[in-house]
């Protein structure tokens, strides 16, 4: 087990070195030179030239790409070329955010997921079962900025249950926060819920027609017991890996939903940065992205593990 | 017997399914009664209702299939008239049922222990604790090696044999009063299937409880049940005691399937099998009459007039058939005695194959990487066989013992690890991606399993059709015709060609697979289990098909099966592997005679015969086959061998010890001293050509 993690470790380390390399060779294709940027258009070729050789710009390429990695690890991520302010603060913050989000999301659409998928799966090609994969599909394929306005146009400006906009203060804790995340949260889990009941229905469905099940049936066990202790197990463990793929995509995915609530996220502030060509603030986003989904799909292989008695407990 | 005294009482069952072409009866009118401790065989081809007949009895079928007419009765309790809900309550509890995949019907992510203690908790009301001990109990009680640890194990930590004892342990631990088995050993291999057959037997005995077991192996029911019912089509044909079947076999039918089965006294230079024509009906195309009408020899023009009724024959002997007085008395017709088989003359040797090894380096689990060395698996380790032209080399062994792990290192699929293969003299290279086509084509394959080794995209016709234009480069006319004589030479219908293979049944399907193989004009087939996921009277027409062709084109086979009268029946020369190497190898007469090698002693000893009369002795082996990744030290066979002298066996490896014409066995103990050890053999009756 230790040689397995040890293992997986290693990779996770080198996907991230492979994924800084394309990082920052991307983000030295974007036009523009930053020492003008930074300087704005009207500055002296004389000080933009200063402000390179200050920067290192004029450095080769894999030396400025050493300085910025090596930086990196050591915690410095540089400043923001826009507000001149450190830039790991800020990513932190918005990483908070999404995980604010995300964590919700998880909590709405994962055992909603399951329990429309165990209950098409019981009901397979009944009323139930068209109507769950039917909706759930519609949902996954509607984009989510229809979605996001539906909802804004109905429940906030209609109903006037919660707020339409979720552009929340840096500041504000998790509970005064709730009130802003749960549109949004929403949003995302119309989009997470049907892939989940569809992994969750199909792999219902191939534990039910197991030998296992009818042999469970077959000792006069109640409906509950039998889908419990026999089907759930089992079925289940597919669900797991879904669930953490997700997690990558809450975070650093929700670009169109953070846009429609004006929510501060990790996503958002990507776009942020390739529209301002605020360097530091892409690399530094898109490295905790990539860190984020390495992370979480581990967890899931060792989740799995440790649900799966296969893997865990050898011959 | 009275009715009163019956535990299960079914009469006039019928079972209907709808489907898309209308309702269809696929269970028509079946009564039967098991009483108490009475083992009651249940026997049929694969579609004839056995399955079917089984879930009814306990109201266990499919949303589209419900009970259309008759009775059941279990101890008096109506069980039609019964509410789903206390069905529940008769489910393990009165009813338990032991399935046929012991792998597949066992929760993989539930401990043993819990998965026996939750059918007592359900229905004894015990606390959690009292379950536990009552598991490990039931678990002592089926013999489990260290039950108190199988209990807290998982299914994939166990073995098939183990695997089935602890569903037979489920199955008796609420005491019921019924039990079904559905081919219940069929998954396991036959020193196994031994001795759960014996466990089965004496738990039986002692917990008194009522049988309905199911299987397609008629030496299975011959060796453990004490009545008989043979299914078709979804009718019963004939029912008795049996000694009352198997001696006066009243219907056609009955007859068919046992002239179907290989015997182990005998080969095909002896007996031809006689495989019963056609295929059973399918419930909606039912003939008129006696539905076993159309694949009758006795059949005249008055059984197409109305079904036969059973009648009675004998106090407990009922048979379907009109003509059973024919049959009366004509004991077992004379199969049909080869007048061609037996030429005497040695071929030209085909293959060569010297000091063949295959190792696995082992992957996957963490312990042994840990250690630092890395360990193999020694799945062929130093064995060496030759063949002749128009020769058959049958090869036995459990499962595990690298028999197929042989064949694909001489088909050079899989890249032997050293030793030598010669085909017709010339040396091959280890895979078959190196070797020249005009060897590819010399050695051919028949698999296992037809639906898979058949594109299910490809019409049969086209399958046959690759090698001839992959290996032989013919033209397109030659190709049709070519193939055309193929289909004609298997004995499929010319317009079979154009059939995808889905349209195909199991046998049909090998029997492209078969002409395929020939299609490329081989000098060796490899055939690894042709026959063995089939039913037994197309089993007996491939076995003849294989004769045949072997008789015309003078082709050799390895032929690799766990069956081993399949073996006797089809195979010159009988060699005998137990972990990656042979123990015994001979001509087929002297195998299956003594002296023979312990195990093979104990693979014999293991067979199911079809035929009550045949006592055999009872040796059998413990536990299952140690790991190819840790083989014993010494005679790799010492840690089951039932007749270990000592320490030598541990110790030393054992040597070659010869007989005349070529028989060999490797073993510590002298020729002479197995000859008188083992007597006149284990199948008393059954000596040489020794027929009735």
């Amino acid at each position: 087990m230790l040689t397995y993690l040890l293992r997986r470790f290693g990779f996770i380390f080198l996907t991230l070195i492979l994924a800084s390399i394309i990082i920052f060779s991307v983000t030295q294709f974007l036009p523009g030179d930053v020492a003008q940027i930074i300087l704005g258009q009207f500055a002296t070729e004389v000080a933009v030239e200063n402000l390179r050789e200050e920067l290192g710009l004029n450095k080769p390429l894999h030396m400025q790409y050493l300085n910025w990695a090596g930086g990196f690890i050591r915690g410095d991520w540089g400043d923001s070329l826009v507000s001149r302010l450190p830039v790991r603060p800020m990513v932190m913050q918005r990483l908070g955010n999404s995980a604010m989000l995300a964590g919700l999301a998880l909590l709405i659409y994962v055992p909603l997921g399951i329990i429309l998928g165990v209950i098409a799966a019981l009901k397979r090609d009944k009323m139930p079962d068209q109507l769950i994969t039917g909706v759930s599909m519609a949902f996954v394929g509607l984009p989510e900025f229809v979605s996001g306005l539906l909802l804004i146009t109905f429940l906030a400006i209609g109903a006037g249950w919660f707020p339409a906009n979720s552009s929340i203060d840096p500041d504000s804790t998790f509970m005064e926060s709730l009130p802003y995340l749960i549109l949004p949260a929403i949003t995302v889990s119309l989009s997470g819920l049907g892939y989940i009941a569809r992994m969750t229905r199909s792999g219902t469905i191939d534990v039910l027609r197991t030998d296992y099940v009818r042999a469970a049936e077959l000792k006069g066990l109640s409906g509950s017991q039998v889908l419990i202790r026999h089907v759930l197990r089992n079925s289940l463990l597919p669900t797991v890996t879904i669930v953490a793929m997700g997690i990558g995509w809450l975070l650093g995915g929700l670009i169109v939903t953070e846009a429609v609530y004006g929510y501060p996220g990790l996503g958002r502030m990507i776009v942020y940065g390739i529209q301002r060509q605020d360097l530091p603030i892409i690399q530094a986003a898109s490295m905790i992205v990539v860190a984020v989904y390495s992370f979480s799909n581990l967890a899931a292989d060792i989740l799995y593990g440790l649900l799966n008695p296969r893997i865990r407990v050898g011959k | 017997m009275p009715d009163h005294d019956a535990v299960l009482n079914v009469e006039n069952l019928t079972v209907t399914y709808n489907t898309e072409k209308g309702p269809l009866d696929t269970v028509r009118n079946v009564s039967l009664k098991i009483a108490p401790g009475e083992i009651y065989g249940l026997v049929g081809e694969s579609g004839s209702g056995k399955t079917t007949l089984a879930r009814a009895v306990v109201r266990y079928l499919p949303a589209n299939g419900l009970i259309s007419g008759g009775a059941i009765h279990l101890s008096g309790t109506d069980l039609l008239n019964l509410p789903k809900a206390e069905m529940r309550r008769i489910w393990g509890a009165r009813v338990t049922m032991v399935h046929q995949d012991p792998n597949a019907s066992i929760n993989p992510s539930m401990l043993i222990g819990e998965q026996i203690a939750e059918v007592v908790r359900a229905h004894l009301n015990l606390s959690k604790k009292e379950a536990m001990a009552r598991a490990v109990e039931m678990l002592k009680k089926v013999r489990m090696p260290d039950p108190e640890a199988v209990a807290n194990r998982y299914a994939h930590q166990l073995s098939g044999g183990m695997l089935q004892r602890v569903l037979i342990a489920t199955a008796i631990a609420t005491n019921p009063e019924f039990l079904i088995m559905d081919e219940p050993t069929t998954a396991l291999d036959v020193t196994t299937e031994a001795v759960i057959l014996d466990l089965i037997h004496e738990l039986m005995e002692e917990y008194n409880t009522a049988v309905l077991f199911i299987t397609h192996n008629l030496g299975v029911v011959a060796r453990i049940c004490d009545r008989i019912g043979v299914l078709y089509a979804g009718e019963i044909m004939e029912e008795g005691s049996i000694r009352q079947v198997f001696k006066d076999r009243l219907h056609p039918y009955t007859r068919g399937l046992l002239g179907c089965v290989p015997r182990v006294d005998a080969s095909r230079k002896d007996i031809a099998l006689s495989a019963i024509p056609g295929f059973i009906p399918r419930p909606d195309e039912l003939p008129d009459g006696c539905v076993f009408g159309p694949r009758c020899d006795f059949v005249e023009e008055a059984c197409r007039a109305e079904r036969p009724p059973l009648v009675d024959a004998a106090r407990g002997h009922q048979t379907a058939c009109r003509r059973w007085e024919l049959m009366k008395g004509k004991a077992e017709e004379a199969r049909e005695i080869r007048e061609d088989g037996g030429t005497e003359e040695l071929g030209h040797v085909v293959l060569e194959a010297r000091n063949i090894k295959k190792y696995f380096p082992f992957t996957g689990g963490f312990g042994p990487l840990l250690k630092g060395k890395r360990p193999v698996v020694k799945a062929v380790d130093d064995i060496s066989v030759r063949m002749r032209s128009s020769f058959t080399m049958g090869i036995v062994g459990e499962s595990g013992c690298g028999k197929t792990t042989l064949a694909r290192c001489i088909a050079g699929l899989e890249e032997a690890t050293s030793g030598e293969i010669e085909l017709e003299g010339k040396k091959l290279s280890y895979s078959v991606t190196s070797r020249p086509r005009e060897i590819l084509k010399k050695i051919q394959m028949v698999f296992q399993n037809p639906d898979a080794s058949l594109n299910p995209q490809h019409p049969a016709g086209d399958s046959v059709a690759r090698p001839l234009i992959l290996l032989r480069n013919m033209s397109k006319k030659q190709v049709r015709e070519r193939v055309a004589e193929l289909f004609e030479a298997v004995s499929l219908p010319a317009d079979y060609i154009d059939r995808l293979p889905h349209e195909l049944s199991g046998g049909e399907k090998q029997r492209v697979a078969i002409a395929r193989a020939f299609a490329a004009d081989p000098a060796l087939m490899i055939c690894d289990e042709p026959i063995s996921s089939l039913d037994v009277s197309v089993q007996a027409s491939l076995m003849n098909l294989l004769t045949d062709l072997q008789d015309s084109k003078g082709t050799s086979y390895l032929f690799i099966s766990h069956d081993l009268a399949a073996v006797r029946h089809i195979s010159d020369w009988i060699a005998v592997v137990y972990l990656g190497r042979l123990w015994e190898i001979g001509s087929a007469e002297d195998v299956f005679v003594p002296p023979y090698h312990p195990y093979t002693e104990a693979l014999l000893s293991a067979i199911p015969i079809p035929d009550p009369e045949i006592k055999q002795d009872r040796i059998r082996l413990k536990g299952s086959v140690p790991s190819a990744m840790d083989i014993p030290s010494g005679c790799r066979f010492h840690t089951r061998c039932p007749r270990k002298i000592g320490e030598i066996c541990e110790r030393e490896e054992p040597p070659w010890r010869d007989r005349p014409d070529g028989h060999r066995i490797c073993c510590h103990i002298p020729i002479e001293e197995l000859e008188a050890l083992q007597g006149e053999g284990l199948l008393k009756k059954a000596g040489v050509g020794g027929d009735k």
